[in-house]
């Protein structure tokens, strides 16, 4: 690792005099870094399943120079009974496939990568070489948090670009070489398209699945042992209590829109009246970005989260090693 | 200027009590050793000190309270904790990438320079060091940092005598200078003897010796006894005796040394001496006798 230099100072009396002026940022810059060396897990695991992806993709691309030449030689008629929906769906379903496979991926290694953050440092006592340093609680967790909540969707981002990149290219590649032409393929490709979406979906995630991620980094910073259990277990608990205790089933109810409710309030399927949605590809028009800023389920949820961190701040202060 | 002061320190963890109304004054450019039994609340009182746990009675470390103040007070305060603590992912690089950033303090040319006499390389993950690198690792990155207190718990535990030696001669010679306070608890006391400026004994919580070490010096003589003279000895009220290979050696606390020199062979005792001698005799309860 290269490191940028660190700038001393002249004398050490002048800074004794003088208090050390930090800003802020610096910790937290180098206290995400810490996490990165220490869980690789985070872009190693993205990395791998993007490049799996495109080796699938490369042995897809023995039948693309065909599927090309079906949709070029689509009469107009054709055209219309399929939609130009569908016809963009075709093309988009292995980019999407691959992007929601980082996606997934990427979903596991945060929740498990949360689920030791505050953990693992008690379990190596090296929670008190850590506190050694004038490193904040609240910087330490702010850093932790930001690893699902920020680091990770912006790390898929740049993965799915890059990679959706190679697959465009490496489709331009066998159809120029099969003679075919890419003139199909960029009209009725939305690459660009494809790629806001998935920007969009990932910060829409990151801002519904806060809460998630701050009651599980909430759990470890608690737990003494068996992180997962104490994240999963009360939530069984808790759910199968109410049905026997009132029949009922809000609890249920609530995690699962916590689970997939981003989607009913970040997108519309409702094409009033137009042709079905082809779930490979949402044009931009089904995107509902001022719904979901103006959902509870939304700002309740970051409040949640918020209840979450401040805990695991303050649990970190005062938990020893165990 | 003051370092620590402490009066009434107090912490209880359910009904046991850790530390029991202890009073501190640590100036500036001391060396105080603190040494106790296990469980005698010595990691407590450093816990407190560095602001990683809460307390009752008053305390204050450079003038800041530990707890409420803490981010400010690790500016100017380094600890090793324990042997071990840093974790074993880490590289050495990585180990100085991130202190290097986090602390304005840390002075990486001088973590390096002491690296350089080990045998340590930068891109070795502190799993693969051997625990006496990993303690000459941890002893460079604090070393570097200018810090006006040092808090070292247990620091050499379970080093062997090469590393433990070197440990403190480095700190003596690369490190301490008046502008620094070192706090240093320790099971080894017979290495730390010569480092010491003060010497604090504390047992259940309490603090049952304090003096520094010229202090102890002058006023702690061991004499080993010509056996026809031992009735006389003892009539001078030993704080301790014990028999080594048939002959008696006790322990004077403020008794004239010319007084002495005519009972037998006289010497100043080592500190694990007088420790056994002050623990042994208050073993059964009772605050100290030096409080």
């Amino acid at each position: 690792m290269t490191t940028p230099s660190n700038p001393m100072p002249e004398s050490v009396e002048s800074q004794r005099t003088t208090p050390a002026a930090v800003p802020e940022t610096r910790p937290l810059y180098w206290s995400v870094r810490r996490e990165l060396w220490e869980n690789r897990s985070i872009y190693i695991a993205p990395l791998a399943v993007a490049a799996i992806g495109i080796l699938g993709f490369l042995i897809s691309l023995i039948h693309l120079p065909r599927t090309i030449r079906e949709l070029g030689t689509m009469t107009p008629v054709h055209q219309h009974a399929m939609g130009p929906v569908n016809q963009h769906g075709t093309l988009a379903m292995p980019y999407a496939h691959v992007a929601w496979l980082v996606v997934l991926t990427a979903f596991i290694v945060g929740v498990f990568y949360s689920l030791d953050a505050m953990h693992g440092e008690r379990r190596d006592r090296s929670i008190l070489f850590w506190k050694s340093l004038p490193v904040s609680d609240l910087t330490t967790v702010l850093s932790k948090a930001s690893i699902p909540l920020v680091v990770l969707p912006l790390l898929v981002f740049a993965i799915i670009l890059i990679t959706e990149l190679l697959m465009l290219l490496l489709s331009t590649a066998v159809l120029v070489i099969s003679g075919v032409g890419t003139a199909t393929l960029f009209e009725q490709l939305p690459w660009l398209q494809l790629q806001l979406v998935l920007l969009y979906s990932l910060i829409v995630m990151a801002l519904w699945y806060a809460p998630i991620y701050g009651w599980l980094l909430f759990i470890s910073g608690w737990a003494r042992r068996t992180t997962f259990l104490w994240a999963v277990l009360p939530l069984v608990a808790i759910t199968v209590l109410e049905r026997i205790a009132f029949n009922s089933s809000h609890f249920a109810h609530l995690l699962v829109y916590r689970s997939i409710g981003w989607f009913m309030q970040a997108f519309t399927l409702d094409t009033h009246g137009g042709p079905p949605i082809d779930p490979h590809y949402l044009p931009l028009a089904q995107l509902t970005p001022g719904r979901f800023l103006s959902s509870p389920g939304l700002w309740v949820g970051l409040a949640v989260a918020a209840g979450f961190l401040a805990a695991a701040v303050r649990l970190r202060r005062y938990r020893e090693p165990i | 200027m003051t370092v620590i002061e402490a009066r009434n320190l107090r912490k209880a963890f359910g009904s046991t009590v850790a530390v029991d109304g202890v009073d501190l004054r640590v100036e500036e450019g001391r060396i105080l050793g603190l040494i106790g039994p296990n469980g005698a609340g010595k990691t407590t009182a450093l816990n407190a000190i560095l602001g990683l746990t809460p307390y009752q009675g008053e305390l204050k470390v450079l003038g800041r309270d530990p707890w409420t103040e803490r981010d400010q007070l690790m500016l100017d305060v380094a600890f090793v904790a324990d042997v071990a603590v840093l974790p074993r992912w880490i590289r050495v690089s990585q180990a100085l990438d991130y202190v290097a950033g986090v602390h304005p303090r840390f002075d990486r040319a001088k973590a390096e320079a002491f690296l350089a006499k080990t045998t340590i390389q930068r891109t070795s993950k502190v799993r693969e060091l051997s625990k006496g690198m990993v303690a000459q690792l941890h002893l460079a990155l604090v070393m570097a940092i200018d810090a006006r207190l040092l808090v070292l718990d247990e620091p050499t535990l379970g080093l062997d005598i090469l590393y433990r030696k070197q440990f403190y001669d480095s700190l003596l010679n690369d490190y301490f200078d008046r502008n620094r306070t070192i706090l240093v608890t320790t099971h080894q006391v017979e290495e730390i003897q010569d480092v010491l400026t003060d010497l604090m004994f504390i047992n259940r919580g309490r603090i049952v010796l304090r003096c520094s070490m010229e202090e102890f010096e002058s006023r702690y003589l061991e004499v080993m006894v010509h056996p026809e003279q031992l009735s006389a000895a003892r009539g001078l009220k030993p704080i301790h005796e014990r028999q080594v290979l048939g002959r008696s050696i006790l322990l004077f606390d403020r008794v004239d040394r010319q007084q002495l020199a005519a009972l037998g062979d006289v010497r100043t005792p080592s500190i694990a001496d007088l420790f056994v001698a002050v623990i042994g005799n208050h073993a059964g309860a009772a605050p100290g006798v030096d409080r």
